[in-house]
């Protein structure tokens, strides 16, 4: 909300003196966020002054129409001057800056020589003297609107203080010169004269003759009056000092009839409209719009009308999106000499409803969803019809009224909960002195019940908790002591968060970098990576940023392939990326959502149904590496990341974990069929790593053997504390074994043969050689055998015996040869 | 053999020359053969003792004890010395550039903001508040309702806030972590001190300020005789942990339908006001529908956004470097320093 200063001034004296700093901490202070301030027409120096124009000579023979212009300046003789715009003709006023005057942007006006005359002045434009960016032309001021040689300084209103603040939706009452003189007031102590109580409403007797107010829908609307004026003169204008406050606001001016309305808008809060009284058939209704298909308003589109709708409509058809947007059918022109004026208190959930359907939000909407004060209707529509009368020559005919207003009901408060709650001494006679600068009335039944009347523009103040933050923003929040609340001993993390950081910061020592990746995913994503069965049930937002990404992850992995690909585009070469993240699968059937009160704390069942159609979202924690495991250097050669490294990232976090993996083949998707690991945890697949797809590493665009791995974090058993196992200091035999198996043997299971034929003395088992190239889908095998026992050194000939029985072992359950 | 006191005092100088002569630990070997070991002529008079008159060993012995102790003592003296040079210069030839980079495992980190959630996460644990996390995918009850935000808040609407289809079942991703204070004064009797760190969305176009996808930090406590004097406490000792101890906070009226009174706190940093989050105390509506009685309890919350909190801290201008992922940018961060 923009307001210039000047205006402020008229209901509460502000101190010219007052510096722009202090100002901004008034409404700072009172809860007021300021945009901006703005001197306006602090660098223009006058003389400055209405003229009229004389004579007008159009020199001949120029690229451009350059005029040399006689004026009337008030002074003793014409003043003669060079002009190039062309939009005035003789006898129309215009503002001249004479020469002595600087113009902003440091520009003296001087006589001077151009076009071989003498120039001694110049018209202005509106922007040249830095009023709005107009320069269609120079100013041209109504006829009889000031008179020839008057100060234009004064007139225009180029000096003020524009202040553009933002307005908390509760504050409704404060988008209005009434309103935030009330609080400037309030923040400098300062006297204040509301403008609404100089409206004398009580001339405009209510009576048949005028258009009637019927209202259909009482929900939707406490009061309205229609004022009904004629004789309105349809050549009458807005006086300038009108124009420039609507203009200073920030809205444009329009015509009278129009203008007026929104000036009284700015003035006291409450929006008008203005219908041509020849074009509405019969009475006003207030009502929905039901079967009614169309209404064209005033900013030219035809809207289709939801039958939820506010209007306000003729006995025919509907005349305005009511609270929100007149209709073009009942515009006023420049021929209505008749009107009706129209205020009303609208149910603040009724128009916000009309503008967030329509998406349009106007200066009328705004207020209305913030809250009207419901003695305005009355006293605003009387100073509309006021306005009309002096300026337009108009008469009031009759006024009509529906309804009534309604108003806060009376609080009782304990005056001393505001100390209380705020945690520091306040006398009850500033408590009073705060409440009655804001509006309320106060009866005093004791020094612990105080019964409250907020004003009528308050409904905010409904609770105690209102009062004391009314008092809390006058007296100020620094008067607030300082203190430090000491918690509850034995807070720590839960053991999810200590796992999850425990499990973070490792892989990040191990060279992984943590991204967020975006959890908004495409339909061609999932598609890409092969998705099916759960991973394919996303949720799809109903409102996504962008139509391309409209579903929720159900997968770590599509998101941070798009941060591999981004990193790469960027140059990068050698990329380990992990992320720990929410997952969310549309897994469940979901139940129609319950209206529950908020009064008392819901029903266990109530709330069970709330938290039951909450969906289960899983942790994920993966990795995705390409490139370089080990930098090729100064030392020698590095070396690729491959599926190795994936399956070795992803058991170490579940062995960080406590728990222990087996570890099979798999064909998930979206890894390499014969490159897929699927960890398992107490027979429950938990993890998957590898190399990804071929297919899916071309289709990205990735590098060669990218290889990923990802854990379900939020699986993985907790365990109780560790037992120890004793260690052993006997001395430790050692025996190497070599076999031969066929190449689709797996590791796992030559290793569960090689442990169940070693005997319980098998201290370790450590793959130490692999070879591939024998031929016939053969490989070769190399392991050491640990062996200790606990009370003994072992003998050779034991230690042979194990490593013979091992062996026997692997022949028997994968059909190994033992290579001699 | 003839003994004679000049020829072991002769004996020994000649060992001594020689052991001195010697020029490294091979030459000091042959030496210690000659003139020290079982051959040498201490060695060997020392063996004729046996052969001597009784009356004259003792007084040989103790000549030939003298004299071997001489040219032990200079040999072990110079034995070290051709240690301590022979391991000179095999160190010398082992020299190497130290200033070649440092063979070490890639470097990786963690993202800013969870090293942030962390400090924030352990110093409100150390004043004694538990770490509360909820679902991101939430309850439109949980996340408005319950907050005193009822269905026709303009927060609710759909240029806000992500609905999820189908509409029905009435799920948002939450527009803020306060659904976990809800959760928690549901589950959970007073006294409450917690903090919710967590992943948070809102319908904000990407730009260098606004991201959907944010993080947020919100702090809730509720307590017998818990008054805005303890926010501010509280406020204030969580903005000079953030930025520095010389940092002030200040409170301005505000509004926020779950707290009454509610004001915005910024905070006065490098020579400005900055904003940074809201706060005030919890709206007795809102503990109402916990189920609190606000009789016996009051308190307080907070809440505010970690990105921005990580801008101002470590002077990031542009959104998207927290958002996309750029590992240059992140690996600036490590795993936590401060």
């Amino acid at each position: 909300m923009k307001i210039p200063l000047s205006w402020l001034r008229e209901f509460t004296p502000v101190p010219f003196d007052i510096s722009i700093t202090e100002l901004e901490s008034a409404f700072v202070n009172v809860g007021f966020e300021v945009e901006t301030i703005d001197v306006t027409g602090a660098d223009l120096v006058g003389p400055l002054v209405v003229a009229q124009v004389k004579s007008i000579e159009q020199l001949e023979g120029l690229k451009k129409p350059i005029r040399y212009v006689a004026l009337d300046c008030g002074e003793d003789q014409l003043r003669y001057v060079i002009c190039g715009a062309t939009n005035f003709a003789v006898d129309d006023l215009v503002v001249a800056a004479l020469p002595g005057a600087i113009l902003p942007g440091d520009f003296t006006i001087s006589a001077r020589e151009t076009y071989g005359k003498t120039s001694n002045g110049m018209i202005c434009s509106l922007k040249e003297l830095r009023i709005s960016e107009d320069h269609a032309g120079i100013i041209v001021l109504a006829p009889a609107s000031a008179s020839v040689g008057e100060d234009a300084i004064s007139l225009l209103q180029i000096k003020d203080v524009i202040i553009d603040l933002s307005i908390l939706a509760d504050r409704g009452y404060a988008l209005s010169a009434r309103g935030l003189a009330r609080e400037l007031a309030a923040a400098l102590g300062l006297p204040y004269n509301d403008p609404a109580k100089s409206v004398d409403a009580s001339k405009y007797a209510i009576g048949t003759a005028g258009v009637q107010a019927i209202i259909e829908d009482p929900t939707a609307v406490s009061v309205i009056y229609l004022r009904t004026v004629t004789g309105f003169d349809t050549a009458a204008q807005t006086p300038i000092w009108m124009r420039r406050r609507i203009e200073k606001c920030g809205m444009r001016s329009i015509s009278l009839a129009v203008d007026v309305t929104n000036y009284v808008m700015l003035e006291l809060g409450q929006p008008l409209h203005a219908f041509d009284r020849d074009k509405i058939d019969g009475a006003l209704h207030i009502r929905r719009a039901g079967s009614d298909e169309n209404l064209e308003t005033l900013d030219g589109q035809t809207r289709k009308l939801n039958p939820d709708d506010l209007l306000v409509a003729d006995d025919k058809s509907p005349l305005a999106l009511a609270g929100t947007m007149g209709g073009a059918n009942s515009e006023i022109s420049e021929r209505t000499n008749s009107l009706v004026i129209e205020a009303a208190r609208f149910d603040p959930l009724s128009i916000a409803k009309n503008s967030r359907r329509h998406k349009l939000s106007s200066e009328a909407s705004r207020r209305f969803e913030r809250v009207v004060d419901p003695s305005l209707a009355e006293l605003s529509s009387a100073r509309v019809v006021d306005l009309l009368v002096e300026f337009g020559g108009a008469a009031h005919l009759a006024s009509a009224k529906a309804g009534e207003p309604r108003f806060a009901p009376i609080i009782e408060i304990d005056p001393n909960y505001i100390s209380v709650l705020l945690g520091t001494e306040i006398s009850l006679d500033l408590v009073e002195s705060k409440l009655t600068i804001v509006g309320c009335d106060i009866e005093k039944i004791s020094n612990t019940v105080w019964r409250v009347d907020p004003p009528s523009w308050r409904h905010d103040l409904s609770t105690p908790a209102d009062f004391v933050e009314e008092v809390a923003r006058l007296v100020g929040f620094d008067a607030i002591p300082s203190r430090l609340p000491i918690g509850k001993q034995g807070a720590k993390l839960s053991p999810t968060q200590q796992r999850r950081r425990a499990a973070s910061i490792s892989l990040a020592n191990q060279g992984y970098t943590e991204v967020m990746s975006s959890p908004f995913v495409s339909a061609e994503q999932m598609a890409t990576l092969g998705f099916v069965g759960d991973r394919a049930k996303a949720f799809r937002l109903a409102n996504p940023m962008s139509e391309d990404f409209p579903l929720l992850r159900t997968h770590l992995l599509p998101g941070m392939l798009t941060t591999l690909q981004r990193n790469l585009a960027r140059g990068a070469k050698d990329v380990s990326i992990f992320e720990v993240g929410s997952v969310f699968r549309n897994t469940t059937e979901l139940a129609i959502a319950e209206d529950i009160s908020t009064a008392t704390k819901p029903t266990d069942s109530q709330l069970a149904a709330i938290y039951a159609n909450v969906p289960y979202q899983p942790t994920q924690i993966a990795g995705v590496v390409a490139g370089s495991a080990e930098l090729a250097g100064w030392w020698g050669n590095g070396r690729k990341f491959d599926w190795s490294d994936a399956i070795g990232a992803a058991l170490r976090i579940i062995e960080e974990t406590g728990n222990t993996a087996t570890i099979q083949s798999s064909d998930f998707a979206p890894w390499h069929t014969g490159r897929c690991a699927e960890l398992l945890v107490a027979g429950k697949a938990v993890a998957h790593a590898g190399e990804l797809h071929p297919r899916v590493i071309s289709a990205l665009n990735l590098p060669q053997r990218t290889c990923a791995f990802v854990v379900l974090l939020s699986e993985l058993p907790f365990h109780a504390v560790t037992r120890a196992t004793p260690v052993f200091t006997m001395p430790a035999a050692l025996q190497d074994i070599s076999l031969i198996v066929s190449a689709d043997i797996t590791t796992e299971a030559v290793i569960a043969a090689l442990k169940a034929g070693a005997g319980e003395l098998l201290e370790a088992i450590t793959l130490f050689d692999r070879y591939d190239q024998l031929g016939d889908g053969k490989v070769s095998l190399a392991f050491n055998l640990t062996f200790r026992a606990p009370d003994r050194t072992l003998t050779a000939a034991e230690v042979s015996a194990f490593r013979e029985s091992a062996g026997a072992a692997a022949v028997t359950a994968v059909g190994a040869t033992i290579r001699s | 053999m003839s003994l004679t006191t000049s020829s072991l005092v002769a004996a020994a100088d000649l060992a001594i020359t020689a052991i001195k002569n010697a020029k490294n630990l091979e030459e000091l070997k042959a030496v210690r053969i000659e003139h020290v070991g079982d051959r040498s002529e201490l060695a060997k008079a020392n063996q004729a003792l046996a052969t001597m008159p009784k009356e004259d060993r003792a007084e040989f012995g103790k000549i030939i004890g003298v004299e071997r102790a001489r040219v032990n003592t200079v040999y072990d003296a110079r034995e070290i010395e051709l240690e301590v040079e022979r391991d000179r210069r095999i160190l010398e030839e082992e020299r190497v550039d130290v200033t070649l980079p440092g063979r070490r495992t890639p470097v990786g980190g963690l993202h800013p903001l969870t090293i942030l959630t962390n400090e924030i996460s352990d110093l409100f644990l150390g004043m004694g508040y538990q770490v509360e996390e909820g679902p991101e995918l939430e309850s439109e009850w949980l996340n408005f309702d319950a907050l005193n935000m009822p269905i026709d808040h303009p927060a609710r609407t759909m240029q806000d806030t992500f609905f999820v289809e189908p509409l029905t079942a009435r799920l948002v991703l939450r527009t803020h972590t306060s659904p976990v204070q809800v959760r928690t004064m549901l589950r959970q009797a007073p006294p409450i001190y917690i903090i919710c760190p967590g992943r948070t969305y809102r319908a904000d176009e990407l730009d260098a300020t606004h991201t959907p996808v944010f993080g947020q930090v919100e702090g809730l406590v509720v307590d017998r005789g818990i008054t805005m004097a303890d926010l501010k406490g509280t406020l204030d000792h969580f903005a000079q942990a953030m930025f520095g101890p010389e940092v002030k906070t200040r409170l301005r009226p505000s509004f926020f339908p779950f707290t009454e009174p509610s004001a915005e706190v910024d905070f006065f940093f490098q020579g400005r006001w900055i904003e940074w989050g809201g706060c005030g105390m919890v709206n007795p509506k809102v503990l109402k529908a916990a189920g609190i009685d606000t009789e016996e309890f009051s308190g307080f919350a907070f809440g505010m956004g970690l990105e921005r909190t990580l801008m101002v801290r470590h002077g990031i201008t542009d959104m998207h470097d927290i958002v996309e992922g750029d590992l240059r940018f992140t690996r600036q961060f490590g795993t936590g320093r401060v």
